[in-house]
């Protein structure tokens, strides 16, 4: 940690509440002009297969067993089986205990594989059991790891807590990349959302997530732009560039094509590539091959010529 | 970065006839003597189509019909002028498309702001007062408020058909009658609208255009037959209107020019006051009467916020104005973008700092890369002078007095902006700012709800609103 995060930490509250405040009617007019981009043609192939490339394939369900995940892995390593130029996904996220099925799936696919920890999604268990459950993950073979904060902690407004359970997960994590999930949704407020992306930063995510996927409100365009804002100031203060990862609800290539012009108009270049910024998503996968496919062929193929998973 | 490709909107939706005659009593006809003017598109200075004259007696005969409109239409009960007028929000909604592509084609700004702000606006000033009409009565003008007769109304050309809306919605819902003359380089949405009328079938002469040049304006502001002189344009011409019609009788209401402040306190939300800024200033290329041409900043701030926003100016797309894509289109004429020119180059050699964003410019037609000048002092002309584009002052200020101090030094005073989180300080602020609009937190933003108008040399009388009724009726 630099002498200036640590200098911060002494004066976490100070430091998040002196944070620029975020005006609400400002932030969601602005996502919504940006959503109003025409993106056609040759931009449009490219963004499709740039999306392809940041889908963190997801399946997060009671019902998960080894084969799904399986059949999860294949659709990542080749997600147009009928095309082989299609690109594949950026990653498979599962739950801990699936992780060593998946790892067997993707070995030497160059396929990362994620793995949500730390009691998701509510994140409401003892310090230990999280951090049992990150190392089992990248134990078993999950070379990213997706955490939960705990809400409850941070809108108590116990920013220290929060910042060393961040820094205690990281640490378990190893080598293992971390993307710190907000709950952005339970957060109330874009100021949170801020708030809560530079606590993320400054005790060593790697990666800012929006949601679970589990609760109502998850990603948004607006949110996605405070996120954005923030991981940009972070990097003009400390250097390090930190990764955006919004989740939940984003079905369509429409929808995933708006997010990368945000990153387009917001951050830049240095963004728009699978090791800066994901969508976790599930449904989304089909819906840009099904677009991929309308491009190249000029046709639009039924829902049956893409694979179900 | 990420290109995108371009993304036209199709210039087929409207279909531009060669040559446009003079609406005069329900139909449309050549000028008496025979006189055009051509318009062009400002983007590729291609002539769009050749457009009437009119002459004194083209004003005449405009005014003749519109007085022989005046006793039926306002003898109407107020319930059936309002079935005309949504009728004709109705019919800018249905044709907003063509009308947007045209206004774009005409005036050069980007179709997003003629799609998504000029036409949606359009539409809502004649559905706003169209539910005035049957309740004029309740507002607030005495019981029985009267119509005031014919109405001579001349326009700009920064936002043509907007403008024609402010004007001709309130005075078509009171049960005046009114002869419209649009600006030179931008008649043609007034003659689409012409037809509008007549498709609402709008009985004839209640709405007339007669196109020209600051003569044929003159005239009709002139014409002893007018009842009431609503004015949109600049401070010099509005000056030379209210001498005209001083002593004659007609009520007069002006909307000028300005030199807005836009304030940005130390605790302002940063990045949204950038957004703020930048829709201030760059929107319609700066050609708009209320923009934020002065940026007054907080010392404390500055350096952080002028990197902000030298980075987002960076994003801005400049070009075809029909491109779906464009953020910043085409200066409105060359003698426009003589002015804006000019008055850059003073600013420069007065001393002020000159920064735009790398961006490439089409060789044809007029335009102008967005701009900013820094280290810009109340001395300055740039900081005194209406630059009417895309350029703005900076200036910085210590203290909340000294803000306000520097924003009231202006003759103008039509609009300003607040930017701060403390909503105490907003409204400690806008109390003392002379400027007939402030906004805070946000900035240009429109509603024909919302009264509109001046201080000192920014005009005076009132549009939009319960207000602007008042203008329109005796």
């Amino acid at each position: 940690m630099t002498v200036t995060a640590a200098a911060e930490l002494s004066d976490l509250r100070s430091f998040l509440h002196g944070l620029p405040g975020v005006d609400k009617v400002g932030v969601e007019a602005r996502a919504a002009a940006l959503a109003t981009r025409s993106i056609k043609t040759s931009s449009k192939a490219k963004a499709i297969d740039l999306a392809i490339r940041m889908v963190d394939l997801t399946t997060l369900e009671g019902a998960d067993t080894p084969g799904k995940v399986r059949a999860l892995c294949a659709k990542a390593r080749r997600p147009d089986p009928a095309d082989p130029t299609c690109p594949p996904a950026a990653a498979i996220c599962v739950y801990p205990a699936m992780v060593k099925v998946a790892a067997a799936a993707l070995a030497g696919s160059g396929v990362h594989l994620a793995s949500v920890a730390t009691a998701f999604p509510s994140g409401q268990a003892p310090l230990e059991v999280k951090l049992a459950d990150t190392r089992e993950a990248v134990a078993d073979g999950a070379d990213e790891i997706d955490m939960v904060i705990s809400r409850g902690a941070f809108l108590a407004g116990e920013y220290t807590r929060v910042f060393d359970e961040i820094a205690a997960v990281k640490e378990a994590c190893g080598g293992a990349h971390l993307k710190v999930i907000l709950e952005t949704g339970e957060l109330g407020t874009y100021d949170n959302i801020r708030r809560a992306s530079w606590l993320a930063m400054l005790a060593g995510a790697d990666f800012i997530k929006t949601s679970t996927g589990k609760v109502t409100v998850n990603a948004t365009l607006p949110i996605t732009l405070v996120m954005l804002e923030a991981v940009r100031d972070f990097r003009a203060r400390h250097g390090r560039i930190i990764g955006v990862k919004p989740a939940g609800g984003i079905k369509t290539t429409k929808d995933a094509i708006k997010y990368l012009v945000l990153i387009n108009e917001t951050v830049g270049d240095d963004w728009l590539s699978p090791d800066r910024f994901r969508f976790g998503a599930s449904s989304l996968l089909n819906d840009l091959l099904m677009q991929r496919t309308k491009l190249t062929t000029g046709r639009y193929a039924g829902p049956d010529y893409f694979t179900l998973d | 970065m990420f290109e995108y490709a371009p993304a036209p909107e199709s210039r087929s939706v409207v279909d531009v006839a060669g040559s446009y005659g003079l609406f005069i009593d329900g139909a449309f006809d050549g000028g008496k003597d025979g006189n055009v003017f051509k318009t062009v598109n400002p983007a590729t200075e291609e002539v769009l189509a050749e457009v009437a004259a009119a002459g004194p007696e083209d004003v005449d005969r405009a005014v003749a019909a519109a007085r022989r409109a005046f006793g039926p239409w306002s003898a109407l009960p107020g319930a059936e002028r309002a079935k005309y007028l949504f009728r004709i929000a109705r019919i800018i909604q249905e044709r907003s498309r063509e009308l947007a592509v045209l206004e774009s084609l005409d005036n050069g700004k980007p179709i997003k702001e003629s799609r998504d702000v000029d036409l949606p606006l359009v539409a809502a000033h004649f559905f706003y007062y169209a539910g005035w009409a049957d309740k004029l009565a309740y507002a607030g003008f005495g019981p029985d408020p009267r119509p005031i007769g014919v109405a001579g109304q001349v326009i700009p050309w920064n936002f043509p058909l907007l403008m024609l809306a402010w004007k001709i919605a309130p005075a078509l819902a009171t049960g005046n009658t009114v002869v419209l003359k649009p600006a030179e380089t931008t008649p043609l949405s007034a003659l689409f609208f012409a037809d509008v009328c007549r498709q609402a079938e709008l009985p004839p002469g209640v709405v007339n255009i007669v196109t020209g040049a600051g003569d044929t304006g003159a005239y009709l502001v002139q014409h002893p037959d007018v009842n009431k002189v609503a004015f949109t344009g600049s401070t010099e011409v509005g000056r030379e209107i209210a001498r005209a019609v001083a002593g004659t009788g007609k009520r007069l209401t002006l909307e000028l020019g300005g030199k807005a402040a836009n304030i940005v306190f130390d605790d302002a939300p940063i990045d949204q006051a950038v957004e703020g800024i930048v829709n201030g200033i760059f929107f319609n290329q700066g050609h708009v009467c209320c923009a934020g041409s002065r940026l007054l900043v907080q010392e404390s701030v500055a350096d952080e916020l002028l990197a902000s926003l030298k980075r987002r100016m960076a994003t801005l797309r400049v070009g075809d104005p029909l491109d779906k894509n464009t953020d910043i289109g085409a200066i409105n004429s060359a003698a426009q973008l003589a002015r804006i020119t000019e008055l850059s180059e003073i600013g420069a050699s007065e001393g002020a700092e000159r920064w735009s964003p790398e961006c490439a410019l089409p060789d044809r037609g007029f335009w102008f890369a967005p701009t900013i000048f820094t280290g810009v002092t109340q001395a300055h002309r740039i900081a005194r002078e209406e630059i009417f584009g895309p350029v703005l002052s900076v200036l910085t200020f210590r203290t909340p007095e000294e803000a306000v101090a520097k924003a009231n030094n202006t003759p103008y005073g039509l609009s300003a902006g607040i930017w701060t989180e403390k909503g105490s300080r907003i409204l400690a602020v806008a109390d003392k700012l002379r400027a007939g609009v402030v906004w805070a937190n946000t900035f240009n933003k429109f509603d024909p709800a919302s009264p509109f108008g001046g201080y000192k040399e920014s005009g005076y009388g009132r549009e939009g609103g319960r207000h602007g009724l008042e203008a329109y009726l005796a």
